[in-house]
């Protein structure tokens, strides 16, 4: 059985005013077949651990570890991540022009798969799966996309899940931005990718209602990159008639505790840093 | 004596009539894409923002003749050559040229004629007229011209005119072009091999006719070629006129297209990917004469390697008698390495107000970080996500060929190019991993 494994995982962003720290020490453990969901409030660092997942180059791993069965992932590219079974589904799916959707679902298939898929199954499984997603036929030509509604994207991101059929998937509010018809056409989508390779679902989302589609086994309040709540689907239910607020406080003044102790340790730091950084 | 004509005027970006097409889908290399924060995808390399210095002279009034000696040496400064590297080509401008005939290489095709003939043919002259010193040094060098004549009606039918090695000595060429009327065919021009070449090509199209004139440039990397196509086009007749741009060291292919008959129509197409070092040049020069006539000019490079250099000037003239003119302009950079130049100037000049519509667009936009991380975690890896993002933005223009043999045969030529470019990218990739 398949696990993703993240270990107090510490990742900062470059950011223009230079490194940013956002995630402070996250554990998490996902088993095959299992859907855990992340909710938290905006800049709390959901995305920020999707990208560090999937490889994303801006975010850097300052220490700590994400392990697929074991192997360590932060050490390999982005591409080799996706082949060894992650998956990220994008907030904000982005657009390449002149390339279709075909054509990439082919070299992406390919390249996961280390072989081109059989021509006359793979045609019908993409022909199948985009009539489930009420994909019409003509977004096979598209370039992959580009004059995408914000719910096409989405719809876009689940065919590619359905057909990569990756072990592990972070879907980054996949829920937003669809009316109820597309969220359960989606949702859908990912159950079926679920019973049918007993997928692992990272699910980030900010509403309950996707939650009535996809039942979750385990609920997680993410705050200031860290989580600070696991329970079961009832504190979905929980969080969203009582907001973040009380997690928001009790982060804050457990972050105040650990600055006035750093304080303490200013001298020693900032003698260290130079030398670590030359 | 007071004149009617109102003086031409060049006509600032902003107030351009613009009905046809919405700047809009243009950014797309531009603007970052989709929301994902990110270091903003902007224009790095220098593009020449044309709205800002008017042209010294208007294209109007540029001087034109045959005579090599009624042309002064440029000095480098003057607008047609402040962007060629004008040392490098020197002597094609005002050396001594060989223009005798040289091997070309063709398979007889239904509806084609391929001939050598005196410069005292009627054919000799019957487009235009040089309009720099290059292009006059080639006219006075050549008593013979090479003359392509299309009097085939069948619109797939496809005349391949191929020239290798023309040698390392300066030397002048000239072809003349001929679509009878009504006929229809496809010319495709293909050069490879050395070459240190000055030319004039002259391109008629009779009242009906629709032509398709295909120049590939896929020289050697030493080889300097600087090319002027002159082009007439006649009633309710159409040029599609495709410039594409892989190999040699400097490379100008200017073409001139006159839409001086009512309904005349042209789709001006170019393609390039300039390298290290090399320096890729296209002014397009669009002259609405008659009414109702109808352009669309669509020029899209890419740079790699220090020292790449592309130059793509789109001049528009729409005469006080070309009413009911429909133009459209656009031109496409996508920077893929540092250390490139892409300079990208558009100019219109409207005489007229009584047009259907006359717009430009022009971008130039480096290689989005955003889409190969997409690419890549879909499993891709980076070499083959840059080639296709490469691919896919010149793909555009290869499509617009209309015939299936050569869009093969252009894909191949432009993958072999990204076959190089993306080994230099991934000799950039490791060298950083060593350092990080
Ligand atoms: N590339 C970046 N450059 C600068 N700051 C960044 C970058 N990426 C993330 N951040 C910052 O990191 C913090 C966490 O951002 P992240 O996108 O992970 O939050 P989120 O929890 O996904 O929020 P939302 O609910 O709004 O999607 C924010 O303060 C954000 O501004
Ligand atoms: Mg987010």
């Amino acid at each position: 059985m398949s696990v993703l494994e993240i270990k107090d995982l510490h990742v900062s962003v470059d950011t223009e005013l230079g490194s940013k720290q956002i995630l402070r020490g996250v554990n998490l453990i996902i088993e095959q077949g299992q859907t855990h969901a992340i909710m938290g409030p905006n800049g709390s660092g959901k995305s920020t651990l999707a990208y560090a997942i999937a490889g994303h180059p801006k975010y850097h791993v300052t220490s700590g570890s994400i392990l697929l069965d074991g192997e360590e992932m932060t050490t390999l590219s982005v591409d080799a991540r996706a082949r060894a079974g992650l998956f990220l589904a994008m907030q904000y799916p982005v657009e390449i022009p002149g390339v279709t959707v075909t054509n990439f679902l082919r070299t992406a298939k390919t390249a996961i798969d280390g072989s081109a898929p059989p021509l006359r199954g793979w045609i019908k499984d993409v022909k199948s799966s985009m009539s489930a997603l009420r994909m019409d036929s003509t977004f096979a030509e598209r370039n992959v996309n580009e004059g995408f509604s914000g719910g096409e994207k989405k719809r876009n991101e689940i065919l590619q899940l359905e057909l990569l059929k990756p072990k592990f998937a972070v879907l980054d509010e996949t829920d937003s931005g669809l009316d109820v018809d597309a969220l359960k056409i989606v949702s859908e989508g990912v159950n079926r990718a679920k019973s049918n390779t007993d997928l692992g679902v990272l699910l980030i989302t900010h509403y309950n209602r996707i939650l009535r589609y996809i039942t979750p086994d385990f609920v997680h309040v993410f705050v200031a990159g860290q989580v600070v709540e696991s329970g079961g689907p009832e504190l979905a239910v929980q969080l969203e008639n009582e907001g973040y607020d009380e997690y928001v406080k009790a982060s804050a003044a457990a972050a105040a505790a650990i600055a006035s102790a750093e304080a303490a340790d200013a001298a020693v730091t900032s003698a260290a840093a130079p030398a670590v950084n030359a | 004596m007071t004149s009617a004509t109102p003086a031409p005027t060049t006509v600032p970006e902003s107030t351009v009539p613009d009905s046809t097409v919405p700047e809009a889908a243009a950014a797309a290399f531009a603007a970052p894409a989709g929301g994902h924060r990110g270091e903003p995808v902007g224009s790095k390399s220098h593009t020449d923002g044309a709205w800002h210095e008017m042209p010294v002279q208007t294209r109007s009034e540029r001087y034109a003749s045959a005579d090599v000696g009624d042309f002064d040496d440029p000095s480098g400064h003057e607008v047609d050559w402040k962007l060629t590297p004008i040392k490098l080509v020197a002597d094609l401008i005002s050396g001594p040229l060989d223009g005798s005939p040289y091997d070309v290489t063709a398979s007889p095709v239904d509806g084609f004629t391929l001939s050598w003939i005196d410069r005292t043919d009627d054919r000799f002259g019957s487009a235009g007229l040089p309009e720099d010193k290059a292009s006059a040094n080639a006219w006075s060098s050549v008593d013979q011209a090479l003359a392509i004549d299309v009097t085939g009606e069948s619109p797939s039918a496809e005349f391949v005119v191929a020239r290798s090695g023309l040698g390392t000595v300066a030397r002048g060429a000239h072809t003349v072009i001929t679509a009878a009327a009504n006929s229809r065919g496809l010319v495709i021009l293909e050069n490879s091999g050395d070459a240190r070449l000055t030319e004039n090509v002259e391109i008629v199209v009779r009242d009906g006719a629709e032509l398709t004139v295909v120049s590939v440039q896929e020289w050697n990397d030493s080889a300097v070629h600087l090319a002027s196509h002159f082009a007439q086009v006649g009633r309710d007749a159409t040029l599609r006129h495709v410039v594409v741009s892989l190999g040699g060291s400097v490379v100008r292919v200017n073409p001139s297209i006159h839409l001086s008959s009512t309904g005349s129509n042209t789709e001006a197409y170019g393609l390039y990917f300039a390298d290290a070092g090399q320096h890729l040049e296209q002014r397009v020069y669009i002259d609405h004469e008659a009414e109702n006539s109808r352009s669309r000019v669509k020029y899209k490079g890419a740079l790699q390697g220090e020292g790449a250099h592309s130059v793509w000037v789109g001049d528009v003239l729409i005469r006080q008698t070309a009413n009911g003119t429909d133009s459209y302009e656009e031109n496409r950079n996508l920077v893929l390495s540092e250390g490139t130049r892409a300079d990208s100037i558009p100019n219109l000049e409207i005489e007229t107000g009584n047009i259907l519509g006359a717009g430009h667009a022009s971008s130039t936009g480096r290689f989005d970080d955003e889409q190969l991380f997409y690419l890549q975690s879909r499993g891709i890896s980076e070499e083959e996500a840059r080639r296709l993002v490469v691919r896919g933005f010149l793909a555009e223009i290869i499509q617009k060929i209309g015939s299936d043999a050569v869009e093969e045969r252009l894909t191949r030529a432009v993958e072999a190019e990204l076959v190089d470019a993306v080994a230099g990218f991934a000799a950039d990739g490791a060298a950083e991993g060593a350092v990080a």
